[in-house]
């Protein structure tokens, strides 16, 4: 497939996704779209060192929660703007990342032992935010004072007193204008001199800096912006719910839906983490629905299908939906277009 | 002493031996669960995530063996090994060996899938409700003097010694033992002298799974069962092994010592909640500064 299809392809996708409050009036769906953007930014931030890189973070809540944290505190604390906390929360977080970066890197840690140490900084991260009352106000959580005051929405990034429009699509459009940020930088990564070093690290390592490329510079390169990107879905996260606690911010959930929807959708691709947070939130809605008929509300049926589906693409799709509908694509065009 | 608003106390030495004593007997606990992980490691370089949702799931069993059959958690040890063994035979000859196409992440990933799978099923058919069994004996003790151990605490210290020294015989004396020595040395080598290599690693898997169930039916008595339970031990059982040396059992049950005994005095200086880093922090300065543990030979 061309650039230029891709662009096209791009174009007409983002526009959907622009349009489409207007022809959706149900609160639910606006929440299925905003929840399947939210997990797909937080995908792409995992995409980027993961899918790109070949680094497999199995505590990318170390970022998310960081973002949030600090989003949320110095709101909390300092009564700074939301505008502004928002530029602290994603360059603080990735100076966090430099640091596990710079010693996970540094002491030549790969694969499975990477996998396992951001683990161990999620865990670490999490008792600390737990524990800290003074800090981070503990187990209790941060939690935000609402504004009830329309006239101020906009100034206080809380739209539940807002006008019906921001009421009602404020978040939406702003976890839609955080992907299409996210998404833009990792299209222009990926043409860059920066993402292709980044993808011959992954393939070989040794090789890569047999060719004069520094692995670990490109790495922390790769951690840094990973990081930042699941720091702005941390900012979106409390902004819309006005609170944030250890166990959301840096419990298992987070790290587990980061990597979810890059690897079912397709690793390394700009458009994977979208498809695949689509694909598994679809899936898991329609299962939620029928299984609600039989045994009526319980929790757990949505996730369920979540591993099941991981399962699946990993034994048959390596490269994930989007090499499927690559492969589809070439039988319809023939391979001309290839 | 004051540390970032956090009370630092001071101790008589009773307490902190109390405390470094009990520390031997949650670590023993460890090192059962540990032991499988690192029998799996050893062998099949597979880093288990669903070891710790096996855990519960061997857990449940031993739990409903005694609310439905009236079974005493220690006898269902009859019935939850070799279930447990049979149960990690078929997963890795079905499931994790044929979705894993022989790469490490991808494994690890795979595992990661099929512990979100058991967890959630025990959420959607378990309910979230914590339970627990009711022994007649899980009170009754020894008094040490400077602390108190349950009975149920002191079996589960013989199970964890006897487990690594029924492991170790297994692995010297057995035939199997041999077969699954041989092919964590050397994989293509034991296809050639006529080793079943995809058997041999469903065997040692279910009994890595085995083992849990063991460690499953020592702990019943003391803890309570929920969904997330697994979740609590696989991130230490995890720090044991690396801090032990995947693939050591030695190292997993003096791994599990010593987690166990800084897991306590952790909570005993920095309180409940903060105790606990100690354990994250250890993990993290293995994994970065001696990834091979204490008695392991192979680097990662």
């Amino acid at each position: 497939m061309s650039d230029r299809t891709r662009l096209i392809g791009w174009a007409g996708l983002l526009a959907l996704l622009a349009i489409a409050p207007v022809f959706i009036t149900s609160g639910r769906w606006i929440d299925f779209l905003e929840i399947t953007l939210f997990v797909a930014v937080l995908g792409q931030g995992w995409n980027i060192l993961g899918g790109y890189g070949g680094q497999y973070s199995f505590g990318h809540a170390v970022f998310f929660g960081t973002g949030a944290y600090i989003q949320a505190l110095f709101q909390f604390k300092f009564g700074w703007s939301p505008w502004i906390t928002m530029w602290f929360a994603v360059s603080l977080t990735a100076l966090v990342a430099s640091f596990v970066g710079y010693l996970s890197f540094r002491y030549g840690l790969r694969g499975s032992y990477f996998a396992l140490i951001t683990l161990a900084f999620a865990e670490a991260l999490h008792v600390l935010s737990r524990s800290f009352d003074s800090i981070t106000e503990g187990g209790r959580g941060v939690q935000l004072a609402l504004n009830q005051d329309p006239g101020l929405a906009i100034a206080t990034f809380q739209f539940n007193f807002a006008g019906p429009f921001l009421k009602a699509y404020g978040f939406y459009y702003t976890i839609f204008i955080i992907l299409i940020l996210a998404y833009g930088v990792t299209w222009w990564m990926e043409r860059s001199r920066f993402g292709a070093q980044l993808v011959a690290v992954r393939e070989n390592e040794e090789a890569a800096q047999a060719l004069g490329i520094n692995a670990f510079r490109v790495k922390m390169g790769a951690i840094c912006l990973s990081a930042a990107i699941s720091a702005s879905a941390g900012v979106y996260y409390v902004q819309k719910y006005l609170f944030i606690e250890p166990g959301i911010a840096y419990g298992p959930a987070k790290s587990v839906e980061a990597l979810f929807a890059p690897i079912i959708g397709g690793l390394g691709t700009v458009l994977g983490p979208l498809l695949g947070s689509f694909f598994i939130h679809g899936v898991g809605e329609i299962t939620k629905e029928m299984i609600g008929h039989v045994f009526g509300d319980r929790p757990g049926v949505d996730l369920i299908m979540f591993g099941v589906i991981l399962v699946l693409v990993l034994a048959f799709l390596p490269r994930g939906l989007v090499g499927l509908l690559e492969t589809l694509w070439k039988r319809i065009t023939g391979g001309r277009d290839a | 002493m004051d540390f970032l608003g956090i009370n630092i106390p001071t101790y008589g030495w009773e307490t902190i031996l109390g405390s470094a004593i009990s520390g031997v007997f949650l670590g023993s606990i460890y090192a059962l669960v540990a032991l499988g992980l690192t029998l799996i490691y050893g062998v099949l370089h597979i880093i288990n995530f669903a070891h710790g949702a096996l855990l519960m799931l061997a857990m449940y069993a031993v739990f409903y063996l005694w609310q439905y059959l009236g079974i005493d958690p220690y006898l269902a040890m009859f019935i939850v090994v070799p279930g447990g063994f049979l149960f990690g035979y078929g997963l890795q000859r079905t499931v994790i060996g044929k979705a894993s196409h022989g790469k490490d992440e991808i494994i690890l990933l795979v595992t990661l899938g099929v512990s979100i799978i058991i967890e959630n099923a025990a959420l959607f058919f378990f309910s979230a409700t914590e339970r627990s069994v009711r022994v007649p004996y899980d009170l009754d003790g020894i008094d040490l003097g400077v602390t108190y151990v349950v009975y149920p605490e002191l079996a589960a210290l013989g199970g964890s010694l006897l487990v690594t020294l029924g492991l170790w015989l297994f692995m010297t004396r057995t035939d199997t033992g041999k077969a699954i020595r041989a092919v964590a040395k050397e994989r293509q080598g034991a296809r050639l002298v006529g080793i079943n290599v995809d058997h041999i690693f469903a065997v040692t898997f279910g009994i890595g799974v085995a083992c849990v169930a063991v460690a499953a039916s020592l702990l019943v008595p003391t803890y309570a069962v929920h969904p997330q339970v697994g979740y609590l031990f696989v991130l230490i059982a995890f720090t044991v092994v690396v801090l032990g040396g995947m693939g050591s059992f030695v190292g997993a049950l003096v791994g599990g010592f010593l987690i166990g005994i800084t897991e306590q005095l952790g909570r005993l200086y920095l309180g409940e909640s903060l105790g606990v880093i100690t354990i994250s922090v250890i993990f993290i300065l293995v994994l970065l500064f001696r990834p091979t543990g204490l008695f392991g030979q192979k680097s990662g």
